[in-house]
């Protein structure tokens, strides 16, 4: 039996997860504390966006428990997890193309949360400068890069306490790919819990303190970012190069 | 002159109901994807509610307005009673489901209006205030149609700014295109898909309860509106609700003027436009391509499954007992048993265009209706014997079916499904209104079988070689390369054009194939009553066929053959009685609900295996 360690703020034990008759997942567990950021690292359809769709009650898991800030929010309908505080950024972005940056940032507003950072347009555009000159164009005129950040902004509109972000540097170009590392940087700094999925080890490496890899649905490693690189072998065994 | 402008002020003033049904409907699907017959119902609930609330209320104008208003939101709440109770449950199902459903409700609301307001039409009150006309280029306009030229872009205005500039709207606009996502975002989707169908139905009831000064309240308003609305949605572009603005003005226009030209086709011209709009931009005017996409999705179906030793010998001994039954049975069974038999045929010709061809069709009367006016026209003004008329009947159906099926096969999902039912509705008017040839409503009388197959025994072993033969036919293609080839082109058209297979030209051919067993069966059907009215051509006969289909359910071959004998079965039992429809419609929604798999997927689950044999994988290993 694992140790019981102080309560951390998102907590995955023991999930598995189906499409069909096909086992995707089985028996994934880890943990992510406040302030802290979590990279999911492993190859294509090793399970990454999986474990973050059956995070968030997207797809549904018949064993284990997920938790987050100490209650149970296995299988909940996605907007209840969302409203306890969870958020949630989707691989491919997922922007409404019809709507303008600032109609995507309405969708994603949530009330005030006690405990976690209250997020308006004013503060985004802060962060995210460009998007701010480009409030009211259509979700669909903008660049890859454009839509990877209006995605980051519409989720932290619901002030999330944690936020799980799907390869948020996959397509991307070069230097954006750095604002985003600062982007997650500042999130940790406003005490977030960020669980990064990626394939992109070097970007990983610069943002997070810990590592998870999964391969083939199960977790295979887990450590210090640090071990990671003294062991190049995990990296060769589990991670495409 | 003034003459035209004032036939294009009637065709405003229409346009305006029009729309605002339309919308309303556009709005419902944009959202819940939901094609929803029953909106038809929405509109004739809104008419007759006008009418108890106007008798109820204190006369003058506001008693009227205030009518209308309270009628709408009327509706609208029904709308929502409704989506809690039962859409909800049907939003992840197959189009078939949802549209059969759908209809289940028809004839519920059918029956319940019946019941409340009667059998009679009830003409409403003229809206106080706007009872006379003026004169425009010296012809008398209506000032109530000019009332209601202002309603409709009124309305546009208000649902603009209600989707444009509030958080629900933009919420809305938001699940239009990917409601998983919104959800993710904290927005409860049960409560907003709620909310949509209020609005939606509410506009439905608007839209009847301001037609009540102009056209008597009715129980036939719900299917004669429901046909156009799809026609105006699918122009428009479905969710769009400027495109039902724009397509309700052309379609108002079209039959303002239409009526001048071609008196006997109006209601073909809709279609026929509705068709051209359908190939040249087939996500109508202002829609978007994805609804194309994201319309056609279902669950996977499972397997053929072969036959065991077991279940051979027990359809071996229904085949006797057939054979057998005139002989033990009296001349009434014999007669529902050549229905049956009927009926079957059509059943398995839908099946194999739906199940293995992959094609939801929801006009699949059009093929059986061609076939029997085909038959019945020949013998009425060239006088040909049965032998030829049972020949004509397929052939009719076919060359229906080579026609439409050409444009049907170039769309898929809901477009398809749509497209389908309008070719439909074009054979139905043609029998309908073009009534020195086909009768009109009258129907073709007196055709008779031949002297020698005249009695009932005699047409019925006729029947029964005709269907047996038609569907071991279907079979035998089911599982030849044909049949494979269509099968995988509706599992992974992408694959199947890649091995070089030309997918569309396959599904053409299967079109053809159904429509012409169906025209067989049409055939059958016009010989063994004698006669043929337009109600075989109607939307409520294709929807039969469906529910046969769905009766049985969609994954085996045997399943048509058990849900024509069941549909028939209970058709016979329940039509006698007074209120029929609501027991047929509950009958409908209980099946769909509660065992969606059909009877036979139904009684797989609780029948041990060696009886319901294997699939080909199972079989194979
Ligand atoms: N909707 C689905 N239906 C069936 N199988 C799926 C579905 N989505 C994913 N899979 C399968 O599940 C497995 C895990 O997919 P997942 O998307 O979680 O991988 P991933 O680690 O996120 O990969 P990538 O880096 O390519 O995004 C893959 O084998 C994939 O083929
Ligand atoms: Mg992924």
């Amino acid at each position: 039996m694992p140790v019981k360690r102080v309560q951390s703020m998102l907590d995955v034990s023991g999930i598995n997860a189906f499409y069909g008759q096909a086992q995707i997942l089985d028996d994934v567990s880890f943990s992510v504390q406040a302030g802290e950021v979590v990279a999911l690292l492993g190859r294509n359809g090793a399970g990454k966006s999986t474990t973050m769709k059956t995070m968030m009650g997207m797809v549904k898991s018949t064993a284990g428990d997920v938790t987050f800030m100490g209650s149970s929010i296995k299988n909940l309908p996605s907007h209840t997890i969302c409203q306890k505080g969870l958020g949630y950024v989707p691989e491919e972005r997922r922007i409404f193309t019809e709507l303008t940056v600032m109609e995507n940032l309405e969708v994603g507003k949530q009330d005030e949360r006690d405990g976690a950072p209250l997020w308006t347009p004013e503060k985004l555009f802060e962060l995210f400068p460009n998007l701010g000159e480009m409030k009211n164009r259509p979700g669909g005129q903008m660049s890859g890069g454009e839509q990877q950040m209006l995605s980051i902004a519409r989720t932290l509109m619901g002030n999330p306490s944690a936020i799980l972000l799907d390869e948020p540097s996959e397509g991307i170009a070069p230097v954006i790919v750095e604002q985003m590392a600062f982007t997650i940087s500042a999130l940790k700094k406003e005490g977030l819990a960020v669980l990064l999925s990626e394939q992109n080890l070097h970007f990983a490496k610069l943002v997070s303190d810990r590592a998870v890899i999964v391969e083939k649905g199960s977790v295979r490693y887990q450590g210090t970012i640090r071990e990671l690189e003294e062991h190049p072998e995990i990296r060769d065994a589990y991670l495409a190069v | 002159m003034g003459f035209y402008l004032a036939q294009f002020l009637t065709g405003l003033a229409s346009a305006s109901s029009l729309f605002l049904v339309a919308s309303g409907l556009s709005i419902i699907f944009g959202v819940t994807r939901i094609v929803n017959f029953a909106h038809g119902s929405f509109f004739m609930l809104g008419a007759y509610l006008a009418y108890t609330f106007v008798e109820l209320m204190p006369h003058g104008i506001l008693g009227f307005w205030g009518s209308v208003i309270a009628a709408s939101l009327a509706v609208g709440l029904i709308g929502v009673l409704l989506e809690i109770t039962l859409f909800r449950r049907i939003y992840k199902a197959p189009e078939l489901f949802q549209l059969v459903a759908t209809f289940g409700v028809v004839l519920v609301i059918q029956d319940l209006a019946l019941w409340i307001w009667g059998a009679e039409d009830l003409f409403g009150p003229r809206a106080p205030g706007l009872e006379g006309a003026v004169r425009i280029l010296g012809e008398p306009i209506p000032q109530y149609d000019l009332a209601l030229i202002v309603l409709g872009p009124a309305v546009l205005l208000g649902v603009w700014l209600l989707f444009n500039k509030t958080r629900w709207g933009t919420l809305v606009r938001a699940a239009t295109q990917d409601r998983e996502m919104v959800s993710a975002l904290g927005v409860n989707q049960s409560r907003l898909f709620t909310s949509v169908f209020f609005v939606g139905s509410t506009l439905a009831g608007l839209g009847g309860a301001v037609q009540l000064p102009r056209e008597a309240a009715s129980l036939l308003m719900d299917l004669n509106v429901i046909g156009e609305a799809f026609v105006v949605v699918v122009i428009g572009g479905m969710g769009s609700v400027p495109g039902a603005f724009l397509a309700s003005v052309l379609i108002g226009e079209l039959n303002a003027f239409g009526i001048l030209v071609f008196p006997e086709i109006t209601l073909v011209l809709a279609f026929l436009v509705m068709a051209v709009v359908l190939i040249v931009r087939p996500w109508g005017l202002l829609g978007r391509p994805d609804a194309v996409l994201r319309g056609a999705s279902g669950p996977p179906e499972e397997p053929l499954r072969l036959f065991t030793p077991l279940s051979r010998n027990l359809i071996l001994g229904l085949v006797g007992l057939l054979i057998v039954a005139p002989f033990i049975a009296d001349e009434f069974t014999v007669v529902l048993l050549t229905d049956i038999l009927i009926f079957t045929l059509f059943a398995v010709s839908l099946h194999f265009i739906m199940g293995p061809g992959g094609l939801v069709s929801f006009g699949h009367a059009a093929y059986f209706g061609l076939g029997a006016y085909g038959a019945a026209l020949m013998v009425k003004y060239l006088g040909i014997g049965m032998i030829s008329g049972l020949v004509v009947a397929p052939v009719v159906a076919g060359i229906g079916a080579l026609i439409f099926g050409w444009f049907c096969v170039r769309l898929s999902g809901v477009y398809l499904a749509m497209l389908t039912l309008a070719a439909a509705q074009i054979t139905w008017s043609i029998a309908f209104q073009w009534q020195d040839v086909t009768g009109g409503d009258d129907g073709i009388l007196g055709i008779w079988p031949a002297e020698w197959a005249s009695d009932k025994m005699t047409y019925y072993y006729l029947t029964l070689l005709l269907v047996f033969g038609g569907i071991y036919f279907i079979r035998r293609v089911v599982y030849a390369p044909f049949g494979f080839a269509l099968r995988a082109g509706r599992d992974s058209a992408l694959r199947v054009e890649a091995i070089g297979i030309n997918l569309k030209t396959q599904q053409w051919m299967a079109f053809v194939l159904a429509g012409v067993f169906a025209g067989i069966a049409g055939g059958l059907y016009v010989y063994s009553k004698g006669s043929i009215f337009p109600d075989e051509l109607a939307i409520s006969r294709s929807v039969d066929g469906l529910v046969m289909v769905l009766l049985g359910g969609i994954q085996s071959l045997l399943g048509p053959i058990i849900g024509a004998l069941s549909f028939t079965l209970l058709e016979d039992l329940v039509t006698r009685l007074d209120y029929w429809r609501i027991i047929f419609g509950g009958v409908i929604l209980f099946i769909v609900v509660i065992a969606p798999e059909g009877l036979a997927g139904f009684a797989r689950k609780l029948l041990p295996d060696r009886l319901t044999g294997k699939t080909e994988e199972e079989a194979r290993s």
